[in-house]
């Protein structure tokens, strides 16, 4: 993985500084709140319900053994011994004091991490394949070029104060692993005729109150042209970008009011002037990031292990767990293994000091020292032997790290919901837990298969319900908790948004709702077809009598109301 | 007198910032007396009082960009401004970012360009990369320190024109 150089960490050892002074200020009354609100969003502070949230940035999710001990450190010391994986390569921790941050800062700063533009209306942490550089099918590694991205964005002085934030994906798989399709702006590694390497640019996309899937704004960008296009971008939609509604001043909403054509056009225009300029990439420098990220020191295996087949055939436990958390890898002899957050009882992607430490652990014992946080809030083990296999599943099974959910109805992705969130009108995080209350049992959550179910607590979406094949969000009706249900959605190369199915329902309901949903699947399902395959072959209206239980005649007028 | 701070200097600011009032036609505003910053509109309607004025009274030129405007609309006449403002409404504006680079890195403007209006000393080493000189700052105390809150940058901006990789500042550590 990427090792900071001299300059990159003086860079944010003066961010810490620059920081602690700020707080400094804001705390002897020099500044004032709303002064330092935008100074400490853009270092991932919030002001929360109960308590200040620090958001911590892990650029396109790699973790090295050593900062996962630092997460643990910080966990421990500074919050109450427990973390939140975000679903956009964010650690957060909810109970940090304000006076404290910049000591939280500093020592993150010893492990080369930080927490610069993990929010505010700026360019955010980079996004990307949790697979990345091991991936059996991938074009390229997006790493590197994640990589370049985050360096340019960082602190760059002419878009820290954007319309509104944007978040920026990079993707070196067709099957697109890292959302570009729901990103402001996403990067899909591809190769031309010729064979050389560039970039499908994808924008516009995104979730929150009005949903996009993002739109192709250049088929082709020849790598050396990354940053001088990505400028491009970035300053027509901050000269043009709304300003005037924070509802309506993303770039989807832009590209959406212009038409992408015309969008398109102002890109090229403006990239016209920049082509070529300065900030045009060398081959010197992307072979001097690329050289990061070259493949570790792999063994010479065979491609099948015999003690590894033996296990999976005699330990159905292990043969589950292999199914659901394992995943193909470009070397013969490895797999790539997730280590699920989402162990029944737990708050979706919450992780304790002693499972950070733990994991640190199992990646220097079976990998090489390295982690990966995933957009479904799980940790993935990159390079395990097959051979390791199994005292991997036993180990990480102690530690209650090995559920074998991953891509399975309880493999919920859910926002910390109103229990911590001010903005949230339910809790997104107790109605999981009734959710995975009612399937309890593993073989029937593998029976029922891949389904993604998302859990957002309200309209901002930080629970991606729209590209769940189960959404569910959170909505407030006169002080009352209730939820509506958003079927069809999905993320990836075959992207989708889900649509609102009728009327919101109360949260008692709710889990009853998941088991008719399922229950009707089930009963519907050709072989092996997926839930989302289910509802894209059939539509959503039988699963809406399914779950209320009658024909709804006028769901169409039904759905206006329930979306109003 | 409002303090502005020049090339890292505290200053006095000798100028004035004209705001047309709403409903006043620019032929009709009545100017305040010594060096004035106008709107674009004031000085495309009224160029040649302006030219005559600066020049009866030993005057300087400048005129003053609200967000919204574009800076290429002023492009023909850069070089006759000593100097041009950009307003800062609140700080969440950053516009005037982009009017500054497009200012000084398109446009090759070469006078003075100054910030002004909601501008905080956390603003200051960011409003300096893009191209300003002079910054009217709200509380100049201490100010100018951040100026110097980062010694490495990534980008080429207006005040650097190369990227840390072609300023042989990406190397390996030793």
């Amino acid at each position: 993985m990427y090792a900071y150089n001299e300059a990159d960490r003086r860079l944010i050892a003066e961010r810490v500084i620059q920081f602690r002074d700020q707080t400094n200020r804001y705390r002897a009354g020099r500044i004032d709140d709303d002064a330092y609100r935008p100074l400490r969003l853009q270092n991932g502070l919030y002001v929360e319900k109960h308590n200040p949230m620090l958001r911590i940035a892990i650029p396109y999710g790699q973790l090295s053994a050593r900062q996962l001990r630092m997460l643990a450190h910080i966990a421990q010391v500074y919050d109450r011994g427990v973390g939140h994986f975000t679903t956009r390569h964010n650690f957060q921790l909810n109970w940090v004091r304000i006076d404290q941050v910049p000591d939280i800062l500093d020592e993150l700063s010893q492990v080369d991490m930080h927490a610069i533009q993990s929010s505010g209306s700026c360019i955010r942490v980079v996004t990307s394949d949790a697979l990345a550089g091991v991936a059996a099918n991938e074009i390229a590694d997006p790493r590197p070029w994640a990589e370049i991205f985050r360096q340019w964005s960082t602190l760059h002085p002419e878009f820290a104060a954007l319309p509104r934030k944007f978040k920026v994906a990079f993707t070196g798989v067709p099957e697109d692993d890292a959302s570009v399709r729901t990103h402001d702006l996403g990067f899909e590694l591809v190769r031309d005729a010729a064979g050389d390497l560039g970039f499908r640019v994808w924008v516009g996309g995104g979730l929150g109150r009005t949903p996009f899937i993002g739109k192709v704004l250049r088929e082709f960008l020849p790598w050396p042209h990354l940053l001088t296009y990505a400028e491009a971008v970035l300053r027509v939609y901050n000269l043009e970008g709304r300003r005037d509604n924070p509802y309506k001043s993303r770039i989807k909403i832009l590209v959406d009011a212009l038409g992408i054509e015309r969008f398109a056009a102002f890109v090229e225009e403006e990239w016209a002037q920049l082509r070529d300029g300065a900030q045009t990439l060398t081959l010197e420098e992307v072979e001097r990031v690329v050289a990061h990220f070259a493949a570790p020191d792999y063994d010479h295996l065979p491609r099948l292990d015999a003690s590894f087949e033996f296990s999976r055939r005699f330990d159905k436990g292990f043969a589950a767990w292999v199914r659901t958390n394992t995943h193909a890898h470009r070397e013969p002899g490895y797999l790539a293994a997730t280590l699920s957050l989402k162990a029944p009882g737990r708050a979706p992607g919450d992780a304790t000091a002693d499972q950070l430490e733990f994991v640190a652990d199992l990646a220097e014992r079976f990998g090489f020292g390295e982690v990966r946080s995933t957009q479904t809030q799980n940790l993935v083990l990159p390079d395990v032997r097959k051979r390791d296999l199994y005292n991997l599943w036993q180990e990480a099974k102690k530690a209650g790290l090995a559920t074998p959910n991953v891509g399975l109805l309880t493999d919920i992705v859910a926002c910390p919901g109103a229990d911590y969130c001010s903005l949230a009108n339910a809790g997104s995080l107790s109605l999981a837990a009734a959710i995975q209350r009612h399937f309890d049992d593993a073989d029937v959550v593998a029976g029922i298969g891949e389904l993604r179910l998302n859990i957002s607590g309200c309209v901002n979406a930080c629970g991606h319900h729209h590209i769940g094949a189960i959404g569910i969000l959170g909505v407030d009706k006169a002080g009352v908790e209730r939820y509506q249900i958003v079927l069809g959605g999905a993320s990836g190369a075959a992207a989708s948004l889900g649509e609102v199915i009728g009327p919101s329902l109360p949260a008692a309901e709710i889990p009853e709702v998941v088991v008719r949903l399922v229950r009707f699947y089930r009963t519907s399902r050709r072989p092996k077809e997926r839930f989302i395959d289910t509802v894209r072959r059939i539509g959503m209206k039988p699963f809406a009598s399914a779950v209320y239980g009658r024909e709804i005649s006028n769901i169409e007028n039904e759905r206006e109301v329930a979306n109003g | 007198m409002a303090k502005l701070i020049k090339h890292g200097e505290i200053v006095a600011d000798e100028w004035k910032v004209f705001t047309l009032p709403a409903g006043e036609a620019p032929e009709a505003a009545k100017l305040p007396a010594g060096n004035v910053l106008v709107p674009p509109a004031v000085w495309q309607a009224r160029k040649l009082d302006l030219v005559h004025r600066a020049w009866d009274q030993g005057l300087l030129l400048g005129v003053w960009l609200a967000p919204h405007e574009d800076p290429s609309d002023i492009a023909d006449d850069l070089a006759d401004f000593s100097v041009i403002g950009i307003h800062f409404p609140t700080a969440s504006e950053g516009r005037g970012y982009s009017q500054a680079t497009l200012l000084r890195t398109r446009l090759g403007y070469k006078g003075e360009l100054r910030a002004f209006g909601d501008v905080g000393r956390d603003q200051l080493f960011f409003l300096e990369r893009v191209g300003f000189d002079a910054i009217s700052v709200k509380d100049v105390l201490g100010a100018v320190g951040s100026l110097r809150d980062f010694s490495i940058t990534y980008q080429a901006t207006a005040n650097e024109p190369l990227p840390l990789f072609r300023r042989g500042g990406a190397k390996e550590a030793a």
